[in-house]
């Protein structure tokens, strides 16, 4: 009997060993420093993860599809760029509807050369990352932008309003969470999409349209990114070109640290948000104990190649494998 | 020859979450003896294999090689030692030449690290004449044939002194002549004194290449058998625990009206100017080598290739089909060639993968309605027994037997009009096989216009009503079961016209 619930534990470790280890890192964290678990300061991890993990939740639809979007970053420097400048000369009304569909029609562009060209999605959106980029310095010109009157604008509420005492920006990732889970979880289109990703080729033959299932996907995406820009540029109310850089990166560590599968066909919404939470209490953290802002570029690399490489081990069932 | 047996396995237990896959399987091969091992899929074979070749590592048990205890790391660590495997899937470089392969790892060296190129194919082109193949080492492995290629995996062997050599399937994808030369190889190992264990469901090889039979069944070992002292239905018995189920007899169809009309179709190279009926209530199978069309035939009615030329009538009425959603609107079904490759999702559970063709229609709401599907499920698996702990159980956990049926199931539930079955019994075991077969024969009784494609001459001969012979890419004759006989189907697919297309 004993040997069976060591076995079990084992098991349960395997399965969920990043949520262990995010346990143990949080009683670290709070043992060295008394204010990390407060109110106060988880508020405020939540509400500055709420633009990374707006994205984060799109990103999961494109790696459960089995694909990948490395041009989430660039677009949303886009996105934010381009509300901000519309602002002043449509207004508000008009510049956040046209910031959607503008960037909507890139996530449409991506999804067009993915989907229905086949191409792969790693070349064409790491190619996006860069035109993207380009394309809002040209837009720019380069410089940064600002709204002109900064105090008397409605647009301030997405980024630093708050609702019934609850930030907006936290409120709008809960309804989006909520809404695209159940659009992933309890919809005939969530299934495609982690039918297309556990195996395309079974998918085309059971009669799903894996282009248009993959085209949406990066359109969904590309929601998100508008979403989140939308919560970056009201937050500062100006910006500058380069805001979104790096978030590529942030958002597909969330997403793995969540257990999803880069090869496809696996993961949750849940899995994603609870990701985005592990990455944001583990770079608070390391500066709240003290350390440089910049060495949580290493640490959160670190935790990332631990926990692919635990996942995989508890796969196979021992941690180095002569096969893969 | 002596006494001690090349490879010996004791006691071997081997644990997994939740499943005891081997139970103290003890099994041994003597030098100069060809002993195969059987068991349907899921009795440890595969297991058992994988502790040998240091994959797994056992829970309890122990491996002698020539009676000294071995530990097998890997299986590289197991080919040091004097155990090879020639694995059903080729695991060949195809960009290296077929001397890179049979050497992969080991190069013969010069100073400096440099590879001794000469040495290399000398002592590669040595290896391949003893196999008696007429091709140069320095060919590509990527331009070979499969048999070729699975000479280049025997060659591999080869160059260590081999105790042992594990056989996995290794006809799975040999013409019958190819055959042949690989048990002249066979029988020329056995005559070096190298112990040979042959794997395969194929019964008929199995008497003809062995010396011994071992039987697993359900993790355990079953007992061995001197193969010139047994039969098949001793040897069934002793693998599936009961005799076989008793096929049904063919009942000659109620022929209905014509479901499926093919007129003239062509597709480019894969075939050409093919017509043939098939009317509700009746199974047409289709026969031939692989690569004589078949399967592109199947996929062209199925809408994943575009014809060039021809027509194609539903109940008497043109139709043209683009992809494989217009199929399904037609009512056509495939129940694909490469099961694990096309017909399932092996990460989703049995549930989701039956129901995906129709999955945008089992709605309440916008959302999917989950008794609609468990309905469709428990209707599925009773109909088709299929065994499975529960509809939430992965899809990669079942057994291949259990696989089929629900990819059978998945179409049968879109209560298709003509029913495509492409290679119903790849690699399922010889009890699956036969309920496989009762259940397309009942499927056509009950009005359903089924087409079996098989390169499998037993398994055409026995579920078909007509069958039709395919030699290149074109239709070579037609046959009625009344006139279907082995030997006239041999000519007619090896491409000897004996009478005029039907």
């Amino acid at each position: 009997m004993a040997e069976t619930r060591a076995k079990t534990i084992g098991q349960f470790l395997a399965r969920q060993g990043i949520l262990v280890a995010f346990v143990l890192f949080m009683i670290g964290f709070a043992l060295a420093n008394g204010r990390f678990l407060g109110i106060d300061n988880i508020m405020g991890v939540v509400r500055s993860s709420a633009i990374l993990g707006v994205i984060a939740l799109g990103v999961t639809f494109v790696v459960i599809s089995g694909n990948l979007d490395l041009s989430v970053g660039s677009m949303m420097s886009f996105s934010t760029i381009v509300v901000l400048d519309l602002h002043d000369k449509i207004g508000p009304a008009l510049a956040i509807p046209a910031m959607f569909a503008m960037t909507m029609a890139l996530g449409a562009l991506i999804g067009f050369l993915v989907g229905y060209l086949k191409l792969n999605s790693l070349i064409v959106t790491l190619g996006m990352l860069s035109a993207i980029h380009g394309l809002t310095l040209t837009y720019s010109g380069g410089k940064n932008m600002d709204i002109d009157d900064k105090a008397g604008t409605w647009f301030s509420f997405f980024g630093q309003d708050s609702v019934l005492g609850i930030p907006v920006p936290i409120l709008v990732i809960a309804l989006l969470a909520v809404l695209l889970s159940l659009l992933l979880s309890r919809t005939p289109f969530g299934r495609k999409v982690y039918a297309v990703g556990g195996n395309g080729v079974a998918a085309t033959f059971s009669g799903i349209p894996r282009a248009r299932v993959v085209f949406m996907c990066y359109l969904i995406s590309a929601f998100c990114v508008a979403v989140a820009g939308l919560l970056q540029a009201s937050r500062s109310l100006g910006s500058q070109n380069t805001v979104g850089q790096g978030t590529e990166l942030d958002v597909l560590a969330a997403v793995i640290l969540g257990g999803a599968s880069l090869l496809g066909g696996s993961g949750t919404i849940f899995k994603t948000v609870i990701g985005v939470l592990i990455l944001g209490f583990i770079q608070n953290g390391l500066l709240l104990v003290g350390l440089a802002f910049y060495v949580q570029y290493v640490v959160t690399w670190v935790i990332i190649i631990l926990a692919v490489w635990l996942d995989i081990a508890a796969k196979r069932g021992r941690l180095l494998s002569p096969i893969a | 020859m002596t006494d001690i047996p090349a490879l010996r396995l004791q006691d071997i237990v081997k644990t997994f979450p939740g499943v005891r896959a081997l139970d103290g399987v003890s099994f041994q091969v003597m030098p100069g003896e060809v002993h195969a091992l059987l068991g349907e899929n899921g009795a440890g074979k595969s297991t058992l294999m994988k502790v040998l070749g240091g994959i797994h590592q056992p829970d309890e048990g122990k491996i002698f090689i020539a009676e000294q205890p071995a530990i097998m790391k890997s299986p590289l660590d197991a080919k040091s030692k004097g155990v090879v495997f020639i694995h059903q899937e080729l695991s060949l470089a195809d960009e290296l030449s077929a001397a890179e392969n049979i050497y992969l790892g080991e190069l013969p060296r010069k100073s400096f690290g440099r590879v001794d190129w000469k040495t290399l194919y000398e002592k590669s082109d040595a290896i391949l004449a003893r196999l008696k193949c007429s091709f140069d080492s320095r060919k590509l492995v990527g331009d070979l044939s499969i048999a070729n290629k699975q000479m280049v995996e025997i060659a591999r062997a080869l160059t260590v002194d081999a105790k042992a050599v594990i056989f996995d399937e290794p006809t799975a994808s040999l013409t019958d002549a190819e055959k042949v030369v690989l048990f002249d190889v066979i029988n020329d190992l056995r005559s070096d004194g190298v112990g040979v264990v042959y794997i395969s469901h194929r019964m008929d090889e199995i008497f003809t290449i062995s010396d011994k039979i071992s039987v697993l069944r359900d993790g355990s070992y079953r007992g061995s058998l001197v193969t010139a002292d047994t039969d098949e239905d001793e040897v069934t018995k002793l693998m599936i625990g009961r005799s076989l189920d008793s096929e049904n007899p063919i009942v000659p169809a109620k022929k209905g009206p014509i479901a499926l009309e093919v007129q003239g179709l062509s597709c480019g190279d894969l075939f050409q100017n093919v017509s043939f009926k098939v009317h509700e209530g009746e199974v047409v199978g289709f026969y031939g080598l692989v690569g004589a069309g078949r399967t592109e035939i199947a996929e062209t009615l199925f809408g994943l290739r575009a014809p060039s030329a021809g027509k194609i009538l539903l109940e008497g009425k043109e139709v043209k089909i683009a992809s494989p959603i217009e199929a399904i609107g037609h009512g056509i079904s495939l129940v694909p060639e490469d099961r694990k490759g096309q017909g399932l999702v092996l990460g989703m559970n049995c549930k989701d993968n039956m129901t995906l063709p129709q999955i945008s229609d089992l709605t309440a709401g916008p959302f999917v309605s989950d008794g609609a599907e468990v309905a469709i499920f428990d209707q599925y698996r009773d109909r088709l027994q299929i065994k499975t702990p529960g509809w939430r159980q992965k899809v990669g956990n079942l057994s291949g037997g259990n696989q089929q049926k629900i990819v059978i199931g998945k179409w049968l539930s879109m209560a298709p009009k003509v029913l495509i079955v492409d290679e119903p019994t790849r690699g399922i075991d010889v009890g699956s096989k036969a309920e496989i077969h009762n259940l397309i024969r009942d499927l056509a009784s009950q009005g359903y216009a089924v087409i079996v494609i098989s390169s499998e001459m037993p398994e055409v001969l026995r579920v078909s009503d007509r069958v039709v012979a395919m030699f290149h890419g074109e239709i070579i004759r037609e046959f009625t079961s009344d006139e279907v006989n082995e030997d006239n189907l041999v000519q007619a697919i090896s491409g000897i016209r004996t009478t005029k297309v039907a």
